[in-house]
C-alpha cells in the first residue's frame, strides 16, 4: 500500500532528497552544540575542586523529589503549576522529538518498546503533552509579557529587563509544540481522505484540532504541509538546543546536574579548600574566592543553572530592605562574567594579578549585606547555593584586608577576649549572681563536674537584656532536675557568625579553644539557647557530645511529665512564634518550640503567613549586629507588621539576637505597648509550675 | 619613598574595663589585653598605600619591651616590609623627650624620606612626633587627615578646630602625625600574623644605637607621673521623659538655650 503522504525520508524538494537535509541539520545541529558545550565546560574545569560524588542514593532521592517531582515548585502556585506542565510535557515529548528527528532520515526508526501498542499509548500521551505544553506556554507568555509579576523586574542597576528572552523561548517551545501537532496531523487527514488506517489521534488534543480542520485539505498541500512542519520542527528543535546554552534557559539541560550536585546538608559552610584538612589550612596560598576561577565547578553550575524565576530574591530579606543585595543577580553576574570571558567565539580571557571579583562585578556591601538566612536557597527549585559563595568572596576580602571598619572592632575584640564587645573573660559568668540563691549554676572553671554543659554563648553571657534567656534557662534545666554547668571564663564565642563572615582562622581557634574546654569538662551532653551556637556547635565542631537546643529539651521534659506549666489563660495575648533562621531552615526545628508553646494551657497561638521554612530573618545575629548596613528599612519592623498582620501581639521567638532585633524593631515600629516579644525559655520560665 | 612609621603598643581601650591599682599610681595592668594604638594603624596604612602608589617601602619601628614584638608583626601582617624593635632595660619608664631620642637615634642608621607618628597614643601626651621633628631638625605638621605626594613635596590637609580644613605644602623629609579617619585601615587575622610570623624583626638596644643610657632611661626623665585617677561622676546627665514628640521639642529647646542651634 503507498503512504498516504510521503515521508521526509521518502519525498523530494526540487530532485534533492529531502532525507540529505534531515540528516544535515542534526549532524550539523550537534556539532555546533558540542562546541557550545565545550566552551561552557572549559571554566568548570579551571575551577576550584569539590567532591559532590558522595552519597549518591541520598543525591538520587533529591533528584527524584527536586527535580523529577518539581517539588518546591507549587510554593509559587500559578508560575509553578505552568512550569509543571512545561516540565513533564519536555520528558514525555523528548522521546517523540528525538524519534521525529530520526525519522527524517531513518523512516522505520522507533525506541526499542515503541512499535508496538506501548507506541499507540505513548502517543495519545504525547498528543495530550503537546496540547497541554502549547496552553501552559501561552499563559506563561501572557503572565510575563501583560501581567509581569513584580519579581522579575530587572532593578536599573543589573542591567537589561529579561522579558524579551523569555517570551521568545516560549514562541520556540510553541513552535515546536505546532509543528510536530502539524506534522502529526497532516498524515492523519491524507490516511483518513485515502481511507487507509490512521494513528488514533486524541480527541481535544492539538493534533486531532488541526487533523479536523485540514481534513477536507487537498493531498498536495497536506503533503507540504507535512514536509514543511517536520523542517521548522528539525530547525526550531537544533536551534533552541544550541541557544539554551546562552542564556536563562541553560537551565533546561544543567538543572538535572545542579539538582544531582546540590547540597545535601544544611546549616553547614563550605570547607576553605575541598581537600584541604583545617590543620593544612595556614599552607594555602589564599583564601576564599577572589577571582572567578576560585569558585568550585558547582558554583559555576549555579550560575549556568539559575533560571531567573526571581523565587531566591524574593524571599530575600536583604533585598525586601533594599539593602544592595538580590541573590538572583549573584547569579546572573556570575554567569555573565562567565559567558563575557569564556567567549564561544575566541580566547579564555585572562584577568591580571591583581583582579577582583569584588569591586568589577560584585561590590563589598553586596557580599556583606547577607545573614546567611538560607531563605533563597529553601527556595531555589533548583537547588543553587548562595551562602557558601557569601563566605567564600567574604574569605577572599577578610584576606586581602578588606572588611568593614564595623567589623574590625568586634572581630578584634573576639580575637583578644573571645567575645564581640571585648568584655572581661571572667565577667562571663556574671549573669548567675542575680541568681545564685534561687538556682545554683555549677561553674566546669571552677572544677565542678555535671551530666550536661550549658553553652550560654556570648550575646547571652554579656547583653544586660539577653542575661534574662541565659537566667530563664537556668531555671528551666534547675526545675527539671537537670545536674547542668556552664564554662564561665573558659567559654569562647561560639564562632558561628566569625566563620561566616569569612574569618576562618579566628572560627578555628575559637574553636580550638572551645572544643578543649567542653571536652575537659567531661560532660554527656550539651545544650544551649542560642540558636547560632547550636548550629556552630552542631555544624562546625567536630567529636562533641550530642548538642540539643533547650526547645528539644523543654519538649521532652514536657511531655514526660518532669516540667508542669501554669496556665496563660485570660492573659488576653496572642502570640505568634518567629522561625529563628538558625533553628528552622538551618536545623529544621519548627516542631519543638510550637508544641511547648501549646502545652501552655490557654495560649492563643496564631501563625504568621511567613512561618516554618519561609520565616523571615529578623535581622541576623552574631556579627550582623556591629554591621552597619545600607537600608531602607529594618528587616525586624517588616517582621513586626508580619506579625501585627496576623493579630498577634506577642511575638515569641527561641534566640537572643532575634530577641535583639525583635525588641528593636518594636521601638523603631513605634508598637511598644502594643506589641512585645519574648524569647520561649522566658515565658517557660514564668510560666513553671511551683 | 622610604616611609618610617613609629607605632606603640597600648592596653585596648575599648576592650579593657581601666581600674586604679592599689597603689593608685597606675591602672591595674592584670587582666589587660593590650593592641595597636589606633592612630598608628591608620598611620600604617596611608604610608602603605603612598608606597603603592609612588614606590618605596614601609618600616614599622616600636619602642618597648619584647611584647611590643606582637604590635610590629601585626603592621607588618598589613603590609610594612620590615620591622625594628628598639628594647633596652634602660628604656623603661622614659618620659616622650626620652622616646623622641631613641627614635632619632634609630632614625638616623636608616634613610627614610617621611616619618609618621600617630596624632597620640591612648596612654600618651602626643608630644613625641614634634620632638622626634624638632631633634632631627625636618618640618613637622601635626593631626594630618590628608596627603598627597608631590615629587619632593606633600600636600597635607589638617583639620582644625571647628571642622574647617587646612591645606599646606610640606618639603621632604618630616614628620607628620597622622590622625584617624585619613583612610580606612586594612584588617589583619591570625592568617595574617602568621604568615609574618618567621620574619626576623632586629631588636636594637640603646648601645646599638650609640646612645648612653643614662641620658634616656627613667633618670633623665624630665617629667614624672605623680597621681593617676578616675574623675568622679559629675552629674551633669539629665534624662528627658514623655513622649517621643515631648522628648524632642525639649531637645531642641534645650539645644537652643545652650547655643547649639541658632
Amino acid at each position: 500500500m503507498e503512504p498516504a503522504l510521503l515521508s521526509p525520508a521518502a519525498y523530494k524538494f526540487l530532485h534533492i532528497p529531502t532525507a540529505l537535509f534531515a540528516f544535515l541539520i542534526p549532524l550539523v545541529g550537534m556539532c555546533a552544540f558540542t562546541y557550545i558545550m565545550k566552551r561552557r565546560i572549559d571554566p568548570l574545569l579551571k575551577a576550584a575542586p569539590d567532591n559532590r560524588f558522595d552519597r549518591i542514593l541520598a543525591r538520587l532521592w533529591t533528584v527524584a523529589k527536586i527535580w523529577l517531582a518539581q517539588w518546591r515548585q507549587p510554593r509559587y502556585m500559578m508560575a509553578g503549576v505552568i512550569h509543571i506542565f512545561i516540565f513533564a510535557g519536555f520528558l514525555i515529548l523528548s522521546i517523540r522529538s528525538t524519534t521525529l528527528v530520526i525519522i527524517g532520515f531513518w523512516e522505520s526508526f522507533t525506541f526499542p518498546g515503541f512499535s508496538g501498542t506501548l507506541g499507540h499509548v505513548y502517543n495519545v500521551f504525547k498528543d495530550f503533552a503537546a496540547t497541554w505544553v502549547l496552553i501552559a506556554c501561552v499563559v506563561a507568555a501572557i503572565r510575563r509579557g501583560i501581567f509581569r509579576p513584580e519579581r522579575y523586574a530587572v532593578p536599573a542597576q543589573y542591567g537589561k529587563d529579561h522579558t524579551g528572552e523569555a517570551v521568545f523561548v516560549l514562541a520556540l517551545i510553541s513552535t515546536l509544540m505546532i509543528s510536530e501537532s502539524l506534522f502529526e496531523a497532516t498524515l492523519a487527514a491524507a490516511q483518513i481522505q485515502q481511507l487507509q488506517p490512521a494513528e488514533f489521534v486524541a480527541p481535544g488534543t492539538l493534533a486531532w484540532l488541526f487533523r479536523n480542520m485540514l481534513i477536507d485539505e487537498p493531498i498536495a498541500r497536506l503533503q507540504s504541509m507535512h514536509i514543511t512542519a517536520y523542517f521548522i520542527h528539525d530547525l526550531t528543535f537544533f536551534f533552541f538546543l544550541c541557544f539554551l546554552p546562552l542564556g536563562k534557559h541553560f537551565h533546561v539541560i544543567t538543572s538535572l546536574f545542579n539538582v544531582f550536585f546540590m547540597r545535601l546538608e544544611r546549616g553547614n559552610v563550605k570547607p576553605v579548600k575541598h581537600g584541604v584538612s583545617d590543620d593544612q589550612l595556614d599552607d594555602l596560598e589564599s583564601f576564599g574566592v577572589k577571582k572567578f576561577e576560585d569558585f568550585t565547578w558547582k558554583h559555576m553550575l549555579d550560575f549556568y543553572s539559575c533560571a531567573d524565576c526571581g523565587r531566591c530574591s524574593d524571599n530575600c530579606p536583604a533585598n525586601a530592605v533594599k539593602r544592595p543585595l538580590s541573590p538572583r543577580f549573584i547569579s546572573i553576574k556570575g554567569r555573565d562574567y562567565a559567558f563575557a570571558n569564556y567567549p564561544l567565539g575566541g580566547a579564555n580571557v585572562v584577568k591580571d594579578e591583581a583582579y577582583q571579583l569584588i569591586g568589577d562585578i560584585y561590590s563589598e556591601d553586596e557580599i556583606w549585606s547577607c545573614t546567611t538566612c538560607g531563605a533563597c536557597e529553601q527556595e531555589c527549585p533548583l537547588g543553587i547555593e548562595y551562602i557558601d559563595k557569601i563566605v567564600d568572596l567574604r574569605r577572599g576580602m577578610v584576606d586581602e584586608g578588606n572588611v568593614p571598619q564595623s567589623l574590625q572592632k568586634p572581630l578584634g575584640a573576639l580575637e583578644k577576649r573571645g567575645n564581640p564587645w571585648g568584655k572581661m573573660e571572667k565577667k562571663r559568668s556574671e549573669w548567675v549572681k542575680e541568681i545564685a540563691e534561687e538556682v545554683p549554676v555549677k561553674l566546669f572553671e571552677k572544677g565542678a563536674t555535671a551530666d550536661t554543659l550549658y553553652f550560654v554563648d556570648s550575646i547571652s553571657s554579656y547583653d544586660d537584656r539577653m542575661q534574662g534567656i541565659a537566667q530563664a534557662t537556668a531555671r528551666i534545666l534547675s526545675k527539671a532536675g537537670i545536674d547542668f554547668g556552664i564554662l564561665g571564663k573558659l567559654e569562647k564565642d561560639s564562632g558561628n557568625e566569625v566563620r561566616r563572615f569569612g574569618e576562618e582562622m579566628l572560627f578555628q581557634d575559637l574553636k580550638a579553644q572551645n572544643t578543649e574546654a567542653i571536652l575537659e569538662a567531661g560532660v554527656k551532653r550539651i545544650v544551649t539557647a542560642d540558636p547560632h551556637a547550636y548550629n556552630a556547635l552542631r555544624k562546625d565542631y567536630e567529636n562533641l557530645p550530642p548538642v540539643e537546643h533547650i526547645s528539644e529539651l523543654i519538649r521532652k521534659e514536657i511531655e514526660s511529665g518532669r516540667l508542669p506549666l501554669t496556665a496563660a489563660n485570660g492573659d488576653g495575648k496572642v502570640y505568634t512564634y518567629h522561625d529563628p533562621c538558625y533553628l528552622g531552615r538551618h536545623n529544621q526545628l519548627y516542631e519543638d518550640p510550637r508544641r511547648v508553646l501549646d502545652a501552655i494551657p490557654g495560649l492563643t497561638r496564631v501563625e504568621m503567613s511567613r512561618s516554618g521554612d519561609r520565616s523571615f530573618c529578623c535581622g541576623g545575629g552574631g556579627l550582623m549586629l556591629f554591621y552597619e548596613p545600607e537600608e531602607e528599612q529594618r528587616m525586624g519592623v517588616l517582621r513586626v507588621d508580619m506579625a501585627a498582620k496576623a493579630g498577634a501581639n506577642v511575638i515569641v521567638t527561641a534566640c537572643p539576637f532575634c530577641l535583639v532585633n525583635i525588641e528593636d524593631a518594636i521601638k523603631v515600629a513605634g508598637l511598644e505597648g502594643k506589641m512585645e516579644a519574648i524569647d520561649l525559655c522566658e515565658l517557660v520560665a514564668q510560666h513553671l509550675a511551683a | 619613598m622610604e616611609i618610617l612609621v613609629c607605632v606603640k603598643r597600648v592596653p585596648d581601650t575599648s576592650e579593657n574595663e581601666i581600674e586604679l591599682n592599689g597603689a593608685g599610681n597606675d591602672i591595674d595592668r592584670d587582666d589587660l589585653v593590650y593592641s595597636v594604638n589606633e592612630w598608628d594603624n591608620y598611620a600604617v596604612e596611608e604610608a602603605l598605600q603612598i608606597v603603592d602608589k609612588v614606590g618605596g617601602s614601609v618600616t614599622v619601628i616600636s619602642v618597648g619591651d619584647d611584647e611590643s614584638e606582637e604590635v610590629l608583626r601585626r603592621e607588618m601582617a598589613m603590609g610594612a616590609d620590615k620591622g625594628i624593635l628598639l628594647s633596652d632595660d634602660a628604656f623603661e619608664n622614659v618620659d616622650g623627650r626620652g622616646i623622641a631620642t631613641i627614635l632619632k637615634a634609630a632614625v638616623e642608621k636608616g634613610n627614610y624620606d617621611l616619618i609618621f607618628t600617630g596624632a597620640q597614643a591612648d596612654d600618651g601626651a602626643a608630644q613625641v612626633g614634634g620632638m622626634l621633628a624638632a631633634m632631627l631638625d625636618v618640618p613637622f605638621a601635626s593631626l594630618v587627615n590628608t596627603i598627597e605626594v608631590n615629587g619632593d613635596k606633600l600636600k597635607i590637609g589638617r583639620e582644625i578646630e571647628g571642622g574647617n580644613q587646612e591645606m599646606y605644602e610640606i618639603s621632604l623629609p618630616c614628620v607628620l602625625s597622622i590622625q584617624t579617619g585619613i583612610n580606612e585601615p586594612r584588617y589583619v587575622g591570625i592568617r595574617g600574623i602568621r604568615k609574618v610570623a618567621s620574619v626576623e624583626i632586629p631588636t636594637l638596644g640603646a648601645a646599638d644605637l650609640g646612645l648612653d643610657a643614662a641620658a634616656v632611661g627613667a633618670s633623665a626623665a624630665r617629667v614624672q607621673r605623680t597621681d593617676y585617677f578616675l574623675p568622679e561622676m559629675g552629674d551633669g546627665a539629665e534624662i528627658l521623659e514623655g513622649s517621643t514628640e515631648e522628648i524632642i521639642d525639649k531637645l531642641v529647646e534645650l539645644l537652643k538655650a545652650k547655643g547649639g542651634l541658632k
